[in-house]
């Protein structure tokens, strides 16, 4: 990497980012879309488009949690990494602090993306297996023109003995750690330029159990520390639930219900929310009240059901369905399956609204109350 | 399943179907020779669903790919131990009577669905080369073999899927594929390692419902490796916690989760996340689960012990040693550092190895076994593909 190293007092000359709009949250994301075009053919004519991301907007304030839980396939990666612009986005846009993230472009990009980082899930494929440990902590310091020298050197130690490791490991190879100590040097990385925001990318999927706990504790004392918000992407829901002060729930590329983490654990509205709850096998020796078995897979994202894309795995539309007259349903098939559902559910895309219950809590559901 | 009749007034014990008695494995590589299964002892019956619980390093895989034989020698080797399924010692038989008892006796699947189907033979082709293998039919029969098993195992039309490459199938679709093929034969044990860790909730709770069903139906035995704690509860009759190559606790599942008496096992407990339990911060257990070329002395658990600290600092410094981790150092009783704990019978049908836990001063070690099934017999509730109001917990 051959960025020119900036002198220290570059940060104090640069008046950028300017100073924050009144009241517009940390992250605002609006109607953000992620497509990845599907290529066929010889000339590779674009076919058709996987909708990874289709129209998802919400909002982190500074110092909280949200938590964005979905099975594989329903887009949730893609929409971090679209955030942070890993991943070009189709239309929409990510604000941070109300300055359009995707309208810079160069080192006012740069400087921008000092604030928002990410944490990935393989703390494996994540490191750099040629650089060693201080090396890599060093080099978005010396990229942003932040520290040099020894003064580097103190942070790289300090960055490391506050994510629980010794400083003389600076000099050490990633493939000299455990799979806790580099998802620590993962973490450690994105606190080097001191962000505000940080998208966690299932930072604990790949661990074992008494080390994901150390890492939730570890992430849970740094937001009390430095204020960060996060945006933390998992497939668990009780780790969602530990770590979350909102949850949003993703399918097939579309938030369809989000809540406060109490109101949307204790009060969901939306089936596909009660089914991922119920389907979680609970620790404990007391039989559990019931479970909604989800029939079928996600569909894929290249060519997602019409209507709400749900219906075809709902048991609530099909209950629905049951009681109500003929004129109100119809017949569908899915996967060679023929069920009887709602009209509504299959011709048109309900909309995030509010539900009873908790102000804030939206459900993406024609059904639901 | 034997029957047992209501009015008998001694019930026989019955038979376990597979029983490992002190079975120790060894791994050599140059002049360094670890052992990641120390004496190890398990019994599964017949219709018992046996978990074996523990992070990842601690030998669960390990036992299991060694019950089949299927521990590449060099570098493995039986240190010690008898596999006795049906009564028979497993490790002495011939490899050609060991490929008899594999695939059809004892089935096993695996945590990845992809790496364990062969890419470049039909999924069909695939299940009737077990079923031939084991079973004299010939190949048109041994299709409608496979197509029913592939029925069986929820796969829409197995006629048609069954000249799929494995490619073409979802994970969850591959896994029912591979449990297909495991039942294919009628095994009278299923080893199941870890077999929905690669999957979503949702799929795994369908997949987990299968073998509960399946179960059932054949009254066949599985032993089910995890590390998921939800899974073992909701899917196990007996359980037994594995920590740095050795059992470290072993009980009936009802009575492990209300009352977990290992320090290692209680920490990994407090160390989950529960649903609709907010705790600001998890109780973590420090340190790392230790390498099998590395093994503390004494009670391997030690270093990362909070019983063995409180018990070091209340009986004060003189009864102490000063244990150096890779999180610092610690005082524990010079009882965990210089003596390894063996399995006890601390409480009725419940097994540690603590020299801590109650009880165990004045136990006797004996073999752990629990014949009884789980409390419950009546299967979970399950209500597909219909929902009642508030259908969560």
């Amino acid at each position: 990497m051959t960025t020119p190293v900036a002198p220290i007092e570059y940060r104090q000359q640069a008046g950028f980012p300017p100073p924050p709009a009144k009241d517009a949250p940390l992250i605002r994301v609006r109607d953000l879309h992620t497509f990845f075009p599907i290529r066929r053919g010889l000339l590779s004519r674009t076919v058709g488009y996987v909708k990874a991301v289709n129209g998802v907007s919400f909002e982190i304030a500074a110092g909280k949690t949200l938590g964005l839980v979905g099975e594989s396939g329903c887009g949730k990666t893609t929409v971090g990494r679209t955030m942070l612009r890993l991943v070009p986005a189709t239309s929409g846009s990510v604000e941070y602090k109300g300055l359009d993230f995707f309208a810079f472009s160069g080192s006012e990009l740069r400087r921008l993306r000092r604030h928002m980082q990410i944490v990935f899930q393989d703390p494996v494929g994540s490191l750099n297996p040629r650089m060693t440990i201080g090396n890599m902590l060093a080099e978005p310091l010396l990229v942003h023109g932040i520290a040099t020298g020894r003064e580097k050197d103190d942070m790289v130690a300090s960055l490391l003995s506050r994510v629980g490791l010794d400083p003389s490991y600076a000099s050490r190879y990633p493939h000299e750690f455990s799979g806790g100590q580099r998802q620590r040097i993962g973490i450690a990385r994105a606190l080097a330029l001191s962000p505000d925001f940080i998208v966690c990318d299932e930072p604990v999927s790949a661990l074992d159990v008494s080390i994901q706990s150390q890492i939730l504790n570890l992430l849970a004392d740094l937001r009390q520390e430095r204020g960060i918000a996060y945006l933390f992407i998992a497939h668990n829901l009780a780790v969602v639930e530990h770590v979350s002060d909102d949850v949003a729930v993703m399918y097939l590329g579309r938030i369809v219900e989000k809540a406060s983490s109490r109101e949307l654990y204790s009060n969901p509205k939306h089936p596909y929310t009660s089914a991922l709850l119920s389907a979680i096998p609970l620790p404990s020796a007391k039989p559990r009240p019931r479970r909604i078995v989800l029939a079928g897979e996600v569909p894929s994202p290249a060519n997602p059901p019409p209507g709400c894309p749900f219906h075809p795995r709902c048991s609530l539309t099909r209950q629905k369905a049951a009681e109500a007259g003929a004129g109100d349903t119809v017949q569908t098939y899915s996967a060679g399956v023929s069920l009887r559902v709602m009209r509504q559910c299959c011709t048109e895309t309900p909309p995030l609204e509010q539900k009873t219950g908790e102000p804030g809590h939206v459900a993406a559901c024609w059904l639901a109350e | 399943m034997p029957s047992t009749p209501n009015f008998a007034p001694e019930i026989p014990m019955p038979k376990p179907l597979l029983e490992l008695s002190e079975l120790s494995i060894g791994f050599t590589t140059g002049h360094r020779s670890i052992r990641p299964v120390h004496d190890v002892c398990l019994s599964i019956y017949p219709g018992q669903t046996v978990a074996l619980v523990g992070e990842s390093g601690c030998g669960k895989s390990v036992t299991a790919l060694s019950i089949l034989r299927l521990i590449p020698s060099p570098p493995g080797h039986v240190l010690g131990g008898r596999v006795l399924f049906e009564g028979r010692d497993l490790l002495a038989l011939s490899e050609r009577e060991m490929q008899q008892v594999r695939g059809k006796d004892i089935a096993m699947i695996f945590q990845e669905p992809m790496t364990s189907l062969n890419p470049v033979f039909t999924i069909g082709e695939q299940i009737v080369e077990a079923v031939t293998l084991h079973q004299h039919v010939g190949r048109n029969e041994a299709y409608a073999i496979a197509e029913k098993s592939m029925r069986d195992v929820g796969i829409a039309d197995p006629h048609r899927r069954l000249l799929d490459y494995p490619h073409q199938l979802s994970g969850g679709m591959r896994q029912r594929v591979m449990i297909a093929m495991a039942l294919s034969c009628q095994p009278k044990l299923l080893i199941a390692d870890e077999p929905t860790t690669a999957l979503d909730v949702t799929i795994q709770a369908q997949i987990l419902e299968l073998l509960r069903s399946l179960q059932q139906e054949r009254g066949m035995s599985i032993l089910l490796i995890t590390h998921d704690l939800g899974v073992v509860a909701e899917n196990a009759d007996v359980a037994a916690v594995m920590y740095a190559s050795r059992i470290v606790e072993h009980a009936n599942v009802g009575e492990l989760f209300e009352n977990p008496q290992h320090p290692y096992t209680q920490g990994l407990f407090r160390a989950v996340p529960r649903l609709g339990v907010k705790a600001s911060r998890l109780v973590a257990i420090p340190g790392t689960v230790p390498n099998p070329g590395r093994f503390p002395p004494g009670c391997k658990f030690h270093p990362r012990c909070a019983l063995a600290a409180s018990q070091a600092s209340a009986a004060g410094a003189v009864q102490g040693v000063e244990v150096a981790t890779d999180t610092g150092t610690v005082c524990v009783p010079k009882q965990c550092h210089a003596t390894e704990p063996d399995l006890r019978e601390t409480s009725r049908e419940h097994w540690a190895a603590c020299h801590y836990v109650a009880g165990y001063a004045k136990a006797t070690a004996t073999v752990p076994r629990s014949a009884s099934q789980r409390a419950t017999e009546v299967p979970l509730p399950v209500i597909p593909m219909a929902m009642g109001e508030g259908g969560a917990p």
